[in-house]
């Protein structure tokens, strides 16, 4: 069917054969050579705006890809508390008690890791966003931690000195790679990855995994060869728990000996209660409601900031409203879109005559007028507004005229600044030269004859305006409010300068928590509904009035 | 041809110039980027310890970037980017304690990084409470207080906190910062909870409630403010009857422009700001911050900072050697929030209390205000 309706109008230049596929001079398929054609063009053109596709893709698509995707990222729990996370998914979040005493010892050695490495305060701001008082919990324990499981420090010390030796574990943790490697280290570069020996991990796998962590950190952080410091208590802690729960220690073992005799001994230590102790650091630890957030926030990825961007939480019992006194971001989002929309209104109102005069004056006052609205177009965003603060204060210029003339009493002037009042007064103006400039443009285009030809026909002035002038300049109209529209749902500076608490928009709001509050994923999850909702207006728009009627200039 | 004689020789030279220069000064960076809040504060540090630095150690290049407001946000960038372009950066304790925490922040030894005291003290005994982080140097405390219109107050001018909250006695309009901060501390105090149980009260919804409630009755009454310079220029304007600011932008107000202002002392809201370096820079840019930083946080060059700024030093053994204004010749010890007369009724800011509740009620304040 293709082939056929092509043939028809390639008949003339292309040597036709009724029974195959249509060839091309040189014998080919037409449309294989048609389309090596098009390719070659397609290719060159791609060529040419491959710069700017590579800047662009470079400088504004994968930041803000980057940024937007941290809406969702929560890897740093499970990456901060891997044993925990992990030994915490069998609990059940219904359950009256809190977690047994494995979840307890999990965490003794995932915080002793993340103190070392100082990422557990970070943890801590990360959940104080889910409940108040986390923050301090994290930091309060990471003080206390390395005294966990010190009493089988004593213990294993003292049923062997050698317990005490570093080289002690060296021999049964460390791999030979890891010490052909240290061996001949020389102070220069980054230490070698430390690496296990074969099959301890089966043999002790809760101390070969946390020993590991240990060697890691004291060569990163410190600096200093693991060969040379003494483990960490949670690492005694550790094995204590491996030999107890009856781990076979092979004969050819390093030091397998030692082992034996310690798990003989290990089963008469006294034992220590980690839950006693992390309740010694913050009473919270014996909080349930503190284990149900951990485990509900210990996925990898969450909604969580996006349902907070919405003033709902996720709670372990599924989504639910926020405390009505915190609920802000909807009425924000709702506030933004009302005003961007009275702000689009009234620069279409006062931008349209000024487009009719500078499309209708002769020149050499249309070129003045369009130097008037250009000029504080050029001028600082900032100084423009800092002078509307000046003329809309309540002892400002246009209240001291008012009262001037007796409009108003002295003790009741108007209250134009601080309030959504002063955000939408000073931002039609500093937006008015995005309305006026593409209705101009369109205006121009309208040849005048057509409303002498209306009026000459009968048409009184409004019918002319309306049924023969304005369709025609809908265009500019539509081009001037998708950009006005845009650019006041995303503002910034002007609403947090005039706006007070009634005038600011949701921009204000993802500002703090980028720059103050450090909620970075809450910022992301807002202004990645912020994006859709302005991609949902263009769709929406593109739909009704269509983007091919947009006219920015011709 | 010759354009590229000239221009490998060039590199060749350059490159030659930079290796010799590198060599004789491994020890030391010679470039320093200093982040400060500019205006009359960062002016202040510049005369007081940059300044003389720089005349001790000419080879020393100082680069001030302005930008102390985003520092935590841009710091955390720069770590995520892995380039670290600052090297000592000027914040409040709280954005001290956060970078601390988010491990932006290089943890310092005070007595091993710092001078001693004149006075023969430790750096910790010295420095004493002001230590609020284990990465923040303490360079001076100023205090949020209340500010008024000498001639909008009638013939009574307040003199306790509690005036924000009367609007029978002061009608007019009142300047608040637009943060929980000092806000809430305050309406309970003046909703009759005892000082020390401020913050026992504030950790419970119902305190939560009682501040809000007593904020409520001032609500329709009050501008807030984000930035410090706002109240000042509120009072001048008289737009507002009185406001709460930082102490050093009142005294401005009143000793160096001559405003009709006068200003309160009562529950003044004690704060520090100081230095924090930057976790991750290299050893010659690090031995020169420290060499600096020892320098710029001994005993003389705290108090020097007071001759330019109404800021007390942060170290007790710089109150004694504070002395005169730089320009004006008045005394500035009266003028410092830390002075006796002045340190009657305060408020030392409780960091442990804000880092944990600042997001809670942050968000119940924003709430609170967009009803």
């Amino acid at each position: 069917m293709t082939d056929a309706t092509h043939g028809s109008a390639a008949d003339k230049s292309v040597t036709t054969d009724p029974s195959g596929p249509m060839l091309a001079a040189d014998g080919t398929p037409l449309k294989t050579s048609l389309n090596r054609a098009l390719r070659k063009q397609k290719r060159r053109a791609l060529f040419l705006i491959a710069p700017l596709l590579v800047f662009i893709l470079v400088t504004f698509i994968y930041p803000i890809g980057e940024m937007l995707f941290r809406s969702v990222e929560n890897q740093i729990v499970g990456d901060t508390l891997p044993r925990t996370v992990r030994v915490l998914a069998d609990w059940d979040t219904e359950a009256s008690d809190i977690p047994g005493p494995a979840v307890f010892s999990a965490l003794a050695k995932d915080m002793m890791v993340a103190t070392e490495e100082k990422n557990h305060t970070r943890l801590g701001s990360r959940l104080n966003y889910e409940a108040s008082g986390l923050s301090s919990l994290f930091r309060k324990t990471g003080r206390g931690v390395d005294d966990v499981g010190e009493g089988y420090t004593e213990q294993f010390v003292a049923l062997d000195p050698a317990w005490e030796d570093p080289q002690t574990f060296i021999d049964i943790f460390a791999g030979p790679r890891w010490l052909d490697a240290n061996a001949v280290y020389d102070g220069t570069g980054p230490r070698p990855t430390f690496r296990l020996a074969a099959g301890i991990g089966e043999v002790l796998p809760q101390t070969a995994s946390i020993y590991r962590d240990f060697a890691r950190v004291v060569q990163t952080e410190d600096d200093d060869n693991p060969a040379e410091e003494e483990p960490w208590n949670a690492v005694y802690l550790a094995l204590y728990e491996d030999l107890q729960a009856g781990a076979v220690i092979p004969a050819d073992m390093a030091h397998a000996d030692m082992l034996n005799a310690a798990q003989v001994a290990a089963a008469s230590f006294t034992t220590t209660d980690v839950l006693a102790d992390f309740v010694s650091f913050d009473k919270d630890w014996a909080d349930r409601d503190v284990w149900r957030i951990i485990q509900t926030y210990s996925a990898p990825y969450t909604t969580g900031y996006f349902l907070n961007s919405a003033d709902l939480q996720l709670t372990p019992d599924g989504v639910a409203w926020r405390p009505e006194n915190e609920r802000v971001y909807v009425t924000l989002f709702i506030r933004t879109l009302i005003m961007s929309t009275a702000i689009t209104v009234s620069c279409i109102l006062l931008g349209y005559p000024i487009g009719w005069l500078l499309a209708n004056l002769p020149s050499r006052q249309a070129n003045l007028l369009m130097i008037l609205v250009l000029l504080p177009f050029w001028t600082s965003l900032l100084v423009r507004t800092s002078a509307w603060k000046v003329l809309l204060q309540d002892q400002g210029v246009i209240n001291d005229l008012l009262v001037w003339i007796g409009v108003v009493a002295d003790d009741n002037r108007l209250a134009l600044i601080n309030n959504a009042t002063g955000t939408i007064i000073s931002m039609t103006h500093i937006l008015l030269p995005f309305m006026i400039l593409p209705l101009y443009s369109v205006m121009k285009t309208i040849p005048p004859s057509y409303l002498r030809a209306a009026k000459s026909l009968g048409a009184t002035n409004w019918t002319a305006f309306w049924r023969v002038y304005f369709p025609q300049s809908v265009p500019g109209i539509g081009a001037g409010s998708i950009l006005v529209f845009i650019l006041a749902i995303g503002y910034y500076i002007t609403p947090e300068i005039v706006g007070g608490t009634k005038g600011v928009f949701i921009s204000n709001r993802i500002a703090y928590h980028i720059s103050t509050s450090l909620n970075w994923g809450l910022a992301a999850a807002l202004g990645a509904i912020l994006l859709v909702i302005v991609l949902g207006f263009y769709w929406a728009y593109d739909r009704i009035v269509g983007i091919d009627n947009v006219k920015l200039g011709g | 041809m010759t354009l590229k004689t000239t221009l490998a020789a060039t590199t060749a030279l350059t490159l030659a110039a930079t290796g010799v220069f590198a060599e004789s000064h491994a020890a030391m960076s010679n470039d320093m980027t200093i982040v400060s809040w500019g205006g009359a504060y960062q002016n202040s540090q510049l005369k007081a310890y940059v300044e003389p630095y720089v005349a001790l150690h000419p080879e020393v290049n100082v680069v001030w970037d302005e930008s102390s407001a985003e520092a935590v946000a841009k710091l955390r960038a720069m770590n995520e980017a892995n380039n670290i372009t600052w090297d000592l950066v000027d914040v409040e304790a709280a954005d001290g304690i956060r970078l601390c925490d988010e491990g932006l922040a290089m943890e310092i030894d005070v007595d091993e990084a710092l001078a001693a005291g004149d006075d023969g003290s430790t750096a910790t005994d010295d420095f004493g409470d002001s230590l609020v982080s284990d990465c923040f140097i303490p360079q001076i405390v100023f205090s949020t207080t209340v500010g008024y219109r000498t001639d909008m107050v009638g013939d009574t001018p307040p003199t306790d906190i509690c005036a924000v909250f009367d609007t029978e006695t002061y009608p007019g309009k009142r300047a608040l910062n637009k943060r929980p901060l000092a806000n809430m501390e305050w309406a309970l105090l003046c909703d009759g909870v005892a000082k020390d149980d401020i913050y026992d009260v504030l950790a419970t919804d119902e305190g939560q409630t009682q501040a809000f409630a007593k904020l409520d009755s001032i609500k329709a009454d009050t501008v807030w403010w984000t930035a410090g310079a706002e109240t000042p220029q509120l009072l001048a304007d008289g737009e507002v009857v009185m406001g709460s600011t930082y102490n050093g932008r009142l005294f401005s107000a009143i000793a160096e422009q001559d405003q009709p202002i006068g200003m309160l002392w009562d529950a003044e809201m004690l704060d520090f700001d100081g230095w924090v370096v930057p976790d991750g820079l290299s050893e010659e840019r690090l031995a020169r911050v420290m060499d600096f930083l020892k320098f710029a946080t001994d005993t003389q060059r705290l108090a020097d900072q007071a001759k330019y700024i109404a800021y007390g030093p942060a170290r007790a053994s710089s109150a004694p050697l504070v002395s005169t204004h730089a320009e004006l010749g008045i005394e500035m010890a009266e003028h410092m929030p830390t002075d006796p007369a002045n340190a009657t009724n305060v408020f030392v800011t409780n960091y442990g209390f804000w880092s944990d509740y600042r997001d809670d009620l942050d968000s119940k304040f924003q709430a609170w205000l967009a009803q």
